[in-house]
């Protein structure tokens, strides 16, 4: 209690040191002024110079957007099923979302993260984290898809992921609840957390064409790890973890786990744990967790479930991992481009310590420890220091770099962005943010090269901003222009779900590569039809296959009958065109699903079973032309045991006989 | 000269008209094949695009139309029928006497632009009210098309 208060003291005197007003926002009328409006302003019909990769938070999504407009352009489904595009609905991308726990349709996403080449933003793939059931998603920046999700076991809350090497050789990710491990028996008392619960951070190779495995994982004393960086250039080869709660308390964490004064920084040789690994000092270790790919030749997901993995014991391993001593609870852990300084941030503290690497490498090597941890070697915390930044502000969380010396750091508590000398360590200017900020975001900005244009902050509470929508209002980003000496607003939009860490690529480097649309004849999903000719209707038992093709402004079948009561429809809906930005919906009455969105080109399967017996229109959801709304067709369901034979036409018109008919009863 | 002061009028008024589009030229990413962008009008039966002089065979190249066929039954089929009947688009019907080979190697590649400024397409276009989608064919598709046309016309 003594030091909850002593804390608290501590706060409230470090308050009252600053001119309190000078970072308290402005009314919104006031907080933008001069030519604020055309460095943001995009006309229409121009594009925008950075791509912005915005996680969704809890609607499990990632967003894109433009930069400096702020204008959305697409909301990639990730985690969660999205009745939009069907993900997750349609049969082909249902087993995206498969887990060990099975289906799981929704998840909690934290950290975008571009892949990198040399330590720059390489345009290819955007990583994101479930923080919820622990997953890592790969992102295909040609066709803005996910391609793959891999599922982590040993790990409970995936929040310290995913972060990259500087060649994206590794993809980590640490595990915020530390528990017992998936291959120990897990009916424990949660009260012996110190015996039996442990932590892992697991590091997931990615391949040349990006297909990820789960190389090894470390295993960690039980603490709570809460995010990441990799070291680059001097530093490559390490990689750092901001750790909490190494209290190691298992009920009321805000007051449990802020007891010690400070926690830790681990540092780990992942080169050395490489050394290890090849050297058979890792133990396979039975688990479960799943593994699932999309296919954009077949359009199809593949769902499988793995049952091992290696794991180094860290403690035992002796100089794989080192502990930073960190004040106050850290929380971001970033490291500056030149890959020598490692800026802690924590949470309750009023300073910034800013580590080096090359005084860390001297303390190991010279020994100048203060002890272990839980076995683990804790470095001295003035051995590894480059120095603190003296009042900062208060609550730092995240750190950015625009490879100018300068660092960009956010305050939850005191809600502003503050910029600041990385050599000096003095404060060059402080910026207001509307209101509590958590990440920030310059593009490149955790690479070896930033392109420092912008600072964009990740905003929790967006009062006052924008017209209110019941108790719940949208979050917000706002840019500020970094090209000068001091920090300009410019801009500010609302983002979709909470929005935690954020990417931004220049345009350039991602737009070339946009997909537009899939060969026709480069199709192997099993169901294509490849041109109308192929359309037909197929029973196999109780199963109804519809080989259906679309393309303006109609489908081929559009009138199908023989379908019965009990029967399982397929639609295999295969779109025709071959017209970028032509995509064509599908959707059937009573359908428990949702709807597929079908890109030119490719087929999605919809599967439906239908309740009752009638007639079912079936139309297309996407406005595609002036005869959109013409582009719809039916289905017939009668009584099981009826013996009406399937057939299906398209053309043949009942009020004119006459009129072109289709080969219709013949399959 | 007056002749070409008049052309350079409607060069003028074409300019004009495609004033507004102006900004989304500029956009377009410089990685589009050269051969598209230097599309430029040639004579109003050629239609506008890459294809100038097309060679035609006195008699039907029978591989060429077998494989322009395929290509119907995959990208053509679901909107053109090979009578005189109009289904989504024209029937192919007499479409090789009515049009010069230029105009359809143009059309059928260079969709978009021939919609938007070709007087004849754009008369289609009143009719069938559904432009002709893209269907992102290579050169070989549209000469095999073509061929398959010709066949299709009744040339042996």
């Amino acid at each position: 209690m003594k030091n909850i208060q002593q804390t608290c003291m501590a706060l409230l005197a470090a308050a009252s040191l600053f001119s309190f007003n000078a970072c308290k926002p402005k009314s919104a009328g006031s907080a933008v002024s001069g030519d604020a409006a055309i460095k943001a302003y995009v006309p229409p019909g121009k594009y925008d110079e950075f791509y912005n990769f915005v996680s969704g938070g809890f609607s499990g999504q990632m967003s894109v957007y433009g930069l400096p407009s702020g204008r959305l352009f697409r909301v990639i489904p990730v985690f969660s099923v999205d009745p939009e595009k069907g993900y997750g609905y349609s049969e082909e991308t249902k087993p995206m979302l498969m887990t060990s726990h099975g289906f799981v349709p929704w998840d909690d996403l934290h950290h975008p993260e571009l892949s990198q080449t040399n330590g720059e933003i390489d345009g290819r793939w955007v990583f994101g984290n479930a923080n919820n059931t622990p997953r890592v998603a790969r992102i295909d920046l040609t066709t803005f898809r996910t391609a793959e999700i891999i599922e982590l076991p040993n790990s409970a809350g995936n929040h310290s992921s995913p972060f990259i090497t500087e060649n994206t050789e590794y993809v980590v990710a640490g595990t915020r609840f530390s528990v017992p491990p998936d291959y120990t028996n897990g009916d424990v008392p949660i009260s012996t957390y110190k015996e039996n619960f442990r932590g892992t951070i697991s590091f997931i190779s990615v391949a040349k064409d990006g297909k990820m495995d789960i190389a090894f994982q470390l295993l960690l004393p039980g603490v709570n790890f809460d995010l990441s960086h990799a070291g680059k250039g001097p530093s490559h080869g390490w990689f750092f973890f901001s750790c909490y709660n190494s209290e190691q308390a298992n009920t009321l964490l805000e007051v449990n786990a802020s007891q010690r004064d400070k926690d830790f920084i681990l540092a780990v040789n992942w080169k050395k744990a490489e050394e290890y690994l090849k050297a058979g000092k890792g133990v396979k270790q039975k688990v479960k967790y799943a593994r699932n790919r999309y296919d954009e030749n077949a359009h199809t997901a593949t769902h499988e479930i793995l049952d091992e993995v290696t794991v180094l014991d860290a403690v035992a391993l002796k100089d794989i991992c080192y502990m930073i001593p960190c004040p106050k609870s850290p929380h971001g852990c970033d490291v500056d481009p030149t890959g020598e300084y490692i800026v802690g941030s924590g949470k309750l503290a009023a300073l910034i310590p800013v580590f080096s690497f090359q005084k860390l490498q001297k303390a190991i090597a010279d020994k100048t420890f203060e002890g272990e941890y839980e076995g683990i070697p804790v470095v001295k915390y003035e051995a590894a220091l480059h120095g603190e930044v003296q009042k900062p502000g208060l609550g730092p969380l995240h750190t950015e770099f625009d490879g100018k010396g300068n660092a960009y750091t956010s305050f939850f508590v005191s809600s502003e962005i503050v910029k600041w000398n990385i050599k000096d360590l003095k404060v060059l200017d402080r910026a207001p943010t509307y209101y509590s900020i958590g990440h920030l975001c310059v593009p490149g900005g955790d690479s070896k090269k930033p392109s420092p244009k912008y600072v964009i902050g990740y905003n929790k509470i967006t009062k006052d901003r924008y017209l209110p929508t019941g108790p719940e209002l949208a979050q917000s980003a706002q840019i500020y222009d970094i090209s000068g000496d001091k920090m300009q607003l410019i801009n500010d939009f609302p983002t979709i779900g909470e929005p935690h860490y954020a990417q931004a690529a220049p345009a350039e480097l991602i737009s070339k590569n946009s997909r537009k649309i899939y060969k026709i004849e480069e199709n192997k999903n099993p169901y294509v039809a490849k041109g109308e000719k192929e359309s037909k209707v197929v029973r196999e038992g109780n199963k109804v296959h519809v080989y259906m093709t679309s393309i303006r402004s109609h489908f081929s079948p559009d009138n199908i009958e023989g379908v019965k009561l009990g029967d399982e429809v397929y639609f295999h809906v295969t779109n025709l065109e071959q017209d970028w930005d032509v995509p064509h919906g599908f959707a059937v009455k009573g359908a428990a699903n949702a709807e597929l969105l079908i890109m030119p080109g490719e087929t999605q399967t919809l599967k439906w079973v239908p309740d009752r017996v009638g007639i079912f229109p079936i139309y297309c959801t996407d406005f595609c032309s002036a005869l959109h709304q013409e582009m719809q067709g039916y289905v017939r369901v009668s009584p099981k045991g009826s013996n009406v034979p399937i057939t299906f036409s398209l053309g043949k018109n009942s009020s004119d006989p006459k009129a072109p008919v289709k080969d219709s009863t013949k399959q | 000269m007056k002749k070409l002061l008049f052309i350079a009028g409607m060069l003028g008024l074409i300019y004009a008209c495609g004033g507004a589009d102006t900004a989304k030229e500029e956009n377009k990413d410089a990685t589009q094949p050269a051969a598209e962008q230097a599309a430029t009008p040639s004579s109003p039966e050629k239609g506008i695009g890459k294809f100038s002089a097309i060679e035609l065979g006195d008699k039907l190249d029978a591989a060429m139309a077998t494989k322009g066929e395929q290509v119907y039954d995959v990208k053509c089929a679901a909107c053109h029928k090979l009578t005189d009947e109009k289904l989504v688009g024209p029937g192919w019907k007499g479409v090789t006497q009515r049009n010069k080979p230029e105009w359809i190697m143009n059309f059928v590649t260079n969709v978009d632009e021939m919609l938007d400024k070709d007087p004849k397409a754009q008369a289609q276009l009143e009719i069938c009210m559904v432009r002709m989608p893209n269907q992102s064919l290579s050169d070989d598709d549209a000469r095999h098309i073509l061929e398959f046309m010709r066949k299709n016309d009744g040339v042996k």
